[in-house]
């Protein structure tokens, strides 16, 4: 199998009879920032679902990280992060408390989840905070916070499903620094969302459409290809055909 | 088992050391009820009021006043109104139960050594009637038997393993079955259901650990805060109010593990039918506290429900916990004497496991 971050072929998944996605083919290259579009429904979580080994595909193969997606889930587990829209953390613990457990969840030494936990807590500007409840914390520093957390164990591949939904523009403006940052590392950046202004910030975008890609390639070329202006417009003529 | 465990099983701690109703459930709850059913649930009857109509006044029918005044049970009073309005006395909650004496009691009792009177009792609250019943013809058998008058035979009756017929003895096991369900079932199912409803759960699952590390760390706490509730509650039984342990600790302690396990089983499986808290807090009380407290044998007898009750409570697991704890507490029961018991729940709990796992495979 070629090095790929992430890598399918005919890649599907039936529940019941419903098939939520057909023929899944991708090629994600390391240090890529790829955008991954459709609209609600399209099937972009379950294939997000099924790259992080949280479903077990029905059809085709795959790999993530070089693990096949069938049988080295746990290898690819080590290997990616994973942030959702939920930005899930414990509200009930505090800022602290949140980045030691998911640092313990990954396994990381004592010696090496401090110094994590230091240099996150700078980067956010919460050091001072670091004992307040995440509860009281603005929406924009949970979500940088949840970020910080799934990135603790330094993964290859980033997977954020819908990762600005319901922040303010100022913060999805810093998020996508944050993603860019993350791409200059060599981290490759697996994104799915529905604004598509973040679309023009990505290398390469694919487009869902009832369960299968109807689109792929980088944004200046659907453009062209389309004939239209922005990501939007791309959007609205391929979805509304 | 991995050292990643450890994390979840001090987040857990905190969860639970945060939450003031998780803390009330565990800690307040028990002891509370412990303190209800000690103190002030008492099937004992006493301070009954009791309104005697004496039509005869006669030496005879004063002898058997005094012999109600002399019983602990009665409070009398005497009632000199018309006797076609004695039920009035009921409708103002003047008195439970009314004794008529009719005129001719002396000279009848004098004649033929045989008469009757007559004793009204407010039958609204039955058990409590039932009570009345009871504690009057004890009354009235010893009024016989002072004056010479014995039935044809005597039952000599002796009450095994609570003579006092104290309701600690009888409330005792079944809190400990309703608190171990309660902290194993409901607290267990509605801390998983609220990963899954935040998005935790997911989080989590995305890292290397596997899902049965995941609920084992869940579990864990829970485990421990039910296990020291019942010893908790077996303390205080046991040094504050008198519950005596006949058999061995550790069978009972041994039995209490068995249960807590197939309490925590029923929890898992409740957490896969639930994705929320409010499903599991629901599908938690009908599944496994309601049969704790009304089909199990806590408070009415399995033999006097009906047939298909009866069926349900074959199914419940205090049913069988309560057998095990009042047989070695009370009775001093050896494991010979239970084994069947163990089984069933051992059975249970196997159960319940496998169809949770199975469950929580596919709901991930």
């Amino acid at each position: 199998m070629p090095d790929f971050a992430v890598f399918t072929e005919n890649l599907g998944k039936f529940f019941g009879g419903f098939q939520a996605v057909k023929n899944l083919n991708l090629a994600v290259e390391y240090g890529e920032i790829f955008g991954f579009l459709g609209a609600n429904g399209a099937g972009k979580t379950t294939a997000i679902r099924m790259l992080c080994g949280l479903l077990m595909p029905s059809s085709g193969s795959g790999a993530v990280a070089g693990f096949d997606i069938f049988k080295q889930g746990e290898k690819i587990k080590r290997h990616i992060g994973y942030m959702s829209q939920k930005f899930s953390l414990y509200e009930d613990l505090t800022i602290e408390e949140n980045i030691e457990f998911y640092g313990g969840v990954y396994g990381l030494a004592r010696p090496q989840l401090l110094a994590k936990r230091q240099d996150l807590l700078q980067d956010l500007g919460l050091s001072q905070q670091a004992s307040t409840l995440t509860h009281d914390l603005p929406l924009g520093y949970k979500q940088r916070l949840a970020l910080g957390c799934a990135l603790l164990h330094d993964p290859k591949i980033v997977f954020l499903d819908e990762p600005t939904g319901g922040v303010d523009p100022e913060a999805r403006r810093n998020f996508w620094n944050l993603i860019h940052a993350m791409a200059e590392q060599g981290k490759t950046v697996f994104v799915t969302t529905h604004y598509m202004d973040e679309a023009e910030y990505c290398n390469r975008v694919s487009i869902m459409y009832q369960g299968e890609i109807i689109a792929l390639d980088r944004p200046e070329a659907l453009k062209k290809q389309y004939g239209q202006t922005s990501m939007q417009d791309v959007f609205i003529h391929l979805v509304d055909r | 088992m991995s050292h990643r465990i450890l994390p979840i099983i001090r987040k857990e701690f905190i969860h639970i050391r945060r939450d003031f109703r998780t803390l009330i459930i565990i800690f307040a709850l028990p002891i509370f009820m412990l303190f209800m059913f000690g103190y002030a649930i008492n099937l004992e009857l006493q301070h009954i009021a009791l309104t005697v109509v004496d039509d005869n006044n006669s030496p005879d029918s004063r002898a058997l006043i005094r012999a109600f005044s002399g019983s602990k049970h009665f409070n009398i009073s005497v009632y000199d109104g018309k006797v076609s309005e004695v039920g009035s006395l009921f409708h103002q909650r003047a008195a439970m139960a009314v004794l008529l004496i009719p005129h001719d009691f002396a000279e009848e009792l004098g004649a033929h050594q045989k008469t009757s009177v007559q004793l009204l009792i407010d039958g609204s609250d039955s058990n409590t009637a039932q009570l009345i019943s009871n504690y009057a013809n004890a009354v009235l058998q010893n009024f016989n038997a002072d004056r010479g008058v014995t039935l044809p035979f005597d039952v000599s009756l002796a009450i095994e393993y609570n003579p006092a017929l104290k309701s600690t003895y009888f409330f005792v096991p079944g809190l400990v079955a309703l608190i171990l369900m309660m902290i194993s079932a409901l607290l267990t199912s509605v801390a998983i259901a609220r990963e899954k409803e935040t998005g935790t759960m997911e989080q989590i699952l995305v890292s290397p650990l596997r899902p049965a590390e995941i609920i084992l760390g869940k579990v864990i706490p829970y485990i421990v805060m039910a296990f020291l509730d019942g010893l908790l509650i077996l303390l205080v039984a046991h040094f504050w109010f008198e519950v005596p342990l006949r058999g061995s600790a550790w069978l009972m302690l041994g039995g209490a593990l068995l249960y807590i396990f197939v309490a925590l089983s029923l929890g898992l499986l409740i957490s896969t039918l639930a994705q929320n808290q409010q499903v599991a807090m629901m599908v938690a009380l009908i599944a496994s506290m309601l049969p704790t407290l009304m089909l199990s044998g806590f408070i009415f007898p399995v033999n006097s429900m009906p047939f298909l009750l009866q069926l349900i409570s074959k199914i419940v697991p205090a049913t069988y916990f309560l057998k095990i704890i009042r047989g070695v507490m009370l009775k001093g029961n050896t494991f010979e004497h239970i084994r069947l018991m163990f089984a069933a729940l051992a059975a249970m709990g196997l159960f319940f496991t496998f169809v949770s796992t199975k469950r929580f495979k596919m709901t991930l």
